[in-house]
């Protein structure tokens, strides 16, 4: 009977779409629609097939943790991790190299198309993928018991791509309301709420359910994740469209108003996506990979407490000298440096769990990882509060300082804490004995790392040479260089940019094909996983 | 302050809270003294910026700080340092004629500076930072000039544009588009003519064939030898410069299709010191009468 309810509905959605792609208004619109149209479709025989089809029972044990889900989540976070990295590289080269930006591609791969398809690949597709399959694997092991929902979680992984890919093709085709790390239209803002909704109650079920009294402090920071995420991207995204068959929208903010929600949603989409959410990953893969107790709990509760306090607050540290009043201004800044601290009690409560294991960073490159990893995360979580303070501000804002600041947090905190847990994950989610070689995990560390030395480092002399040569000016007032002769002055160091990116991909390259083997070709392991409470 | 427990010693481990998840433990070790007393000291810190600076919303407006800073009256207070430091040479720029601000030397310097800084800011989207133009923008380094290259002419060509809608004074001149008028041949010999006079390699039957053409339909603005007028804009066509190129295709694109290169008006934007600073500045960069 369910599969007649839903044939209806799918065959509704079908038509629906195929109306859409007939109306539609702008080609974006257009793609997504015969997209959605396929895709819709295509349940719709897939379900048509199995009705009335005798059932294959697949018993599902409630002691069995739920890790389909999970490898399809790795997987894709490897294959996005990719998708991104390439795209940042090429773009790098397109900044070094402007005849790059194809006469031919124009309107669809030159570097204004393809800048957001690289951070929304990085971190929604690369990151997201990251966050919600760690999540997944730490709530159950965390709390002894499979994930809520059956089925559910599938439809976050499968919607969670889908909209990826809108936003990704909508970005190549001009589909963008021009929101920094918000671009995507309002059908596909529409479609993640969902998705998201769904990701929250998967998560929550699990720990309602749970076997531990206790929650664990990973899953305090997923959760923060999660919830504050809802609530900035439904904010943030308040518009109206303008008609249903297209994808432009009028936002609901105007002015000033709209710059300040937009960047509340940006400076906190680092502060909970790439910060609390990666937290919540490095308080699980760290003691587990270290296999030490964790260093602190007092400190890991106030610092969670006081981040996701302050972290809400700090983002009018990204508009200084705009438009924005004065008094708004210096909050933002006050609370980013308030904020140092509480960002600091992460990093020493990963490190020093270490103590007592600190040779393993000799003998393991996966600990090595997640130390350095750790590191990037406390140098970057000191130079925002410094940037946030508006006599440096003057100096940094709008120059590559701030692009290099954004990469040595997204390649080295995040980009490597990933890398640790993806090869802590893959031998186990595969049943492996081991990786397939602790010698490429190396290879794959140092290329990363001088990758990312390389990029930050050219980026914080461009940044301050091109500030230093935006404000000269001669004794009498006038201004001493023009805007061009900042961009040609930056070339040399562009081009070193663009190597760590492919120092960088290269390692990345590495790790997949070791993943690739650990699957393939890996000793498999014995003992079957179960979901039992902990002693 | 208690002291940590030593932790050299694997024997002495501190205790742990005895919560256990998936084999992962938790020390109950305080938090490090240096970590919370930083901690503090940012947030007292943070109390007192917020006094000193405009920070607290409340009804009606924010709370002002004690110390009355505002980022608008800081930026207006180095505006009018400088406005005030130059007040008398702006106005000396202004009220000198042209030749005699080359003649003084500290006036010209500061003509020079203020010129170079406009010129960076406005000018140099087209013309190029280093005001050596680019195709349908002219070069302003050498000695062609379209409009004339004295002070007064470049003086007129800032203030005014050129071919724009929104100053009547604009410079106007209007190439037709000989594709409508001439035949096929023609242009191919007009175009073998002017190769011709600004000695390049050309087919001479044509090209002498193209002369008739040329004094018939050009000379009117080019002249009948090709050397241009500057009264209309019109470029001397036997020199080695171009604006859009003197190859054979480029040649036959223009006068096929003409050319209508504008330039906006710069007496709203500018000021009268800036519009005569720029000047000064494009003639003094080399080709400047």
């Amino acid at each position: 009977m369910s599969n007649y309810l839903k044939l209806i509905g799918l065959g509704l959605m079908t038509l629906f779409f195929m109306i859409a792609a007939n109306y539609g208004r702008d080609l974006a619109y257009q793609v997504h629609a015969i997209l959605l149209m396929l895709v819709t479709g295509g349940m719709f025989l897939w379900t048509l097939r199995q009705t009335d089809e005798p059932k294959v029972s697949k018993e599902v044990l409630e002691t069995e943790y739920m890790d389909g889900v999970i490898r399809y989540g790795a997987v894709a976070t490897v294959f996005w991790g990719i998708v991104g990295f390439l795209a940042g590289t090429f773009i790098a080269f397109q900044l070094a190299f402007p005849a790059l930006n194809f006469e031919w591609a124009q309107g669809y791969a030159n570097f204004g198309r393809l800048r957001p398809l690289h951070t929304s690949a990085v971190i929604f597709a690369f990151g997201g993928n990251a966050l919600i399959c760690t999540s997944f694997y730490v709530v159950q092991r965390t709390s002894a018991a499979r994930l809520w929902g059956g089925n559910l979680a599938w439809f976050v992984f499968w919607g969670y791509q889908l909209f990826i890919v809108l936003a990704a093709t909508g970005y190549l085709l001009g589909g963008t309301q021009s929101k920094e790390y918000a671009e995507p239209e309002w059908y596909v803002d529409l479609w993640l709420t969902i998705v998201w909704v769904a990701y929250l109650l998967v998560f929550l079920g699990t720990i309602v359910k749970r076997k531990e009294p206790h929650i664990y402090v990973a899953n305090w920071f997923f959760l923060s994740f999660i919830v504050t995420v809802a609530m900035l991207h439904v904010v943030n995204n308040l518009v109206i469209p303008v008609s249903i068959f297209g994808s432009a929208s009028v936002q609901v903010f105007a002015g000033v108003q709209d710059a300040m929600t937009q960047w509340w949603y940006g400076h906190n989409a680092v502060g909970f996506f790439l910060t609390a959410g990666f937290l919540g990953m490095m308080y699980y893969f760290v003691p587990k990979q270290a296999e030490r107790p964790v260093f602190s709990y007092k400190l890991s509760i106030i610092h969670f407490w006081a981040l996701i306090f302050l972290y809400i607050w700090a983002g009018p540290h990204h508009l200084h000298y705009t438009a924005l009043p004065d008094w708004a201004s210096t909050l933002g800044m006050v609370f980013s440096i308030i904020l140092w601290m509480p960002s600091w009690g992460g990093m020493i409560n990963g490190l020093m769990t270490l103590s007592g294991a600190w040779d393993k960073i000799r003998t393991d490159p996966i600990i090595r990882m997640m130390v350095v990893s750790i590191g990037f995360y406390g140098m970057s979580t000191f130079e925002g509060p410094m940037m946030s303070i508006k006599a440096v501000n003057s100096l940094s804002h709008y120059t590559d300082w701030t692009i290099g600041h954004v990469h040595s947090g997204a390649l080295g905190w995040n980009g490597m804490i990933t890398f640790g847990a993806m090869y802590y994950l893959f031998p186990r989610l595969w049943n492996k004995e081991r990786l397939y070689s602790l010698s490429l995990v190396n290879w794959h560390f140092w290329l990363a790392t001088i990758g990312i030395v390389l990029y930050a480092a050219s980026m914080w002399v461009t940044g301050i040479m091109e500030g230093l040569m935006w404000r000269e000016v001669d004794a009498q007032g006038f201004l001493v260089w023009s805007f061009a002769d900042t961009v040609a002055a930056k070339f040399p160091m562009y081009v070193v940019r663009g190597l760590g990116g492919v120092l960088f991909l290269s390692g990345a390259l590495i790790m997949a094909y070791n993943l690739w083997m650990t699957v393939a070709k890996g000793e498999p392991k014995a003992a079957p996983l179960a979901a039992a409470p902990a002693e | 302050m208690s002291k940590a427990p030593k932790k050299t010693d694997a024997n002495q481990e501190p205790p742990t809270t005895g919560h256990s998840w998936d084999g992962i433990q938790e020390f109950d070790n305080p938090m490090p003294r240096w970590w919370l007393w930083t901690f503090y000291a940012c947030i007292v810190w943070g109390i007192l910026y917020t006094i000193a600076y405009p920070a607290w919303p409340m009804i009606s407006k924010a709370t002002p700080g004690l110390l009355g800073y505002s980022t608008r009256a800081e930026v207006a207070k180095d505006i009018a340092s400088f406005e005030e430091a130059n007040a008398d040479l702006k106005e000396a720029l202004v009220n000198t004629d042209m030749l005699a601000v080359i003649e003084d030397e500290e006036l010209n310097r500061f003509a020079v500076a203020n010129g170079s800084s406009v010129f960076k800011t406005w000018c140099a989207q087209c013309h190029g930072s280093g005001a050596a133009g680019a195709k349908g923008y002219p070069n302003l380094l050498d000695d062609a000039w379209l409009w004339g290259g004295d002070t007064e002419s470049i003086y007129l060509t800032v203030k005014h544009g050129i071919r724009n809608e929104q100053d009547d004074d604009a410079r106007y001149s209007e190439m037709p588009q000989f594709d409508d008028i001439l035949e096929k041949e023609e242009i191919s010999q007009v175009v073998e003519h002017v190769l011709a006079i600004s000695g390049q390699e050309h087919d001479a039957a044509l090209a002498s064939a193209g002369a008739m053409v040329f004094e018939d339909n050009c000379s009117a603005c080019h002249m009948s030898d090709g050397t241009g007028d500057r009264e209309q804009g019109a470029p001397n066509l036997t020199d080695a410069v171009w604006l859009y190129g003197g190859d054979r295709d480029t040649l036959t694109e223009t006068v096929k299709y003409s050319r209508f290169g504008v330039m906006p008006p710069w007496s709203g934007r500018l000021s009268e010191s800036d519009i005569r600073a720029v000047t000064l500045y494009v003639h003094q960069l080399g080709g400047g009468e």
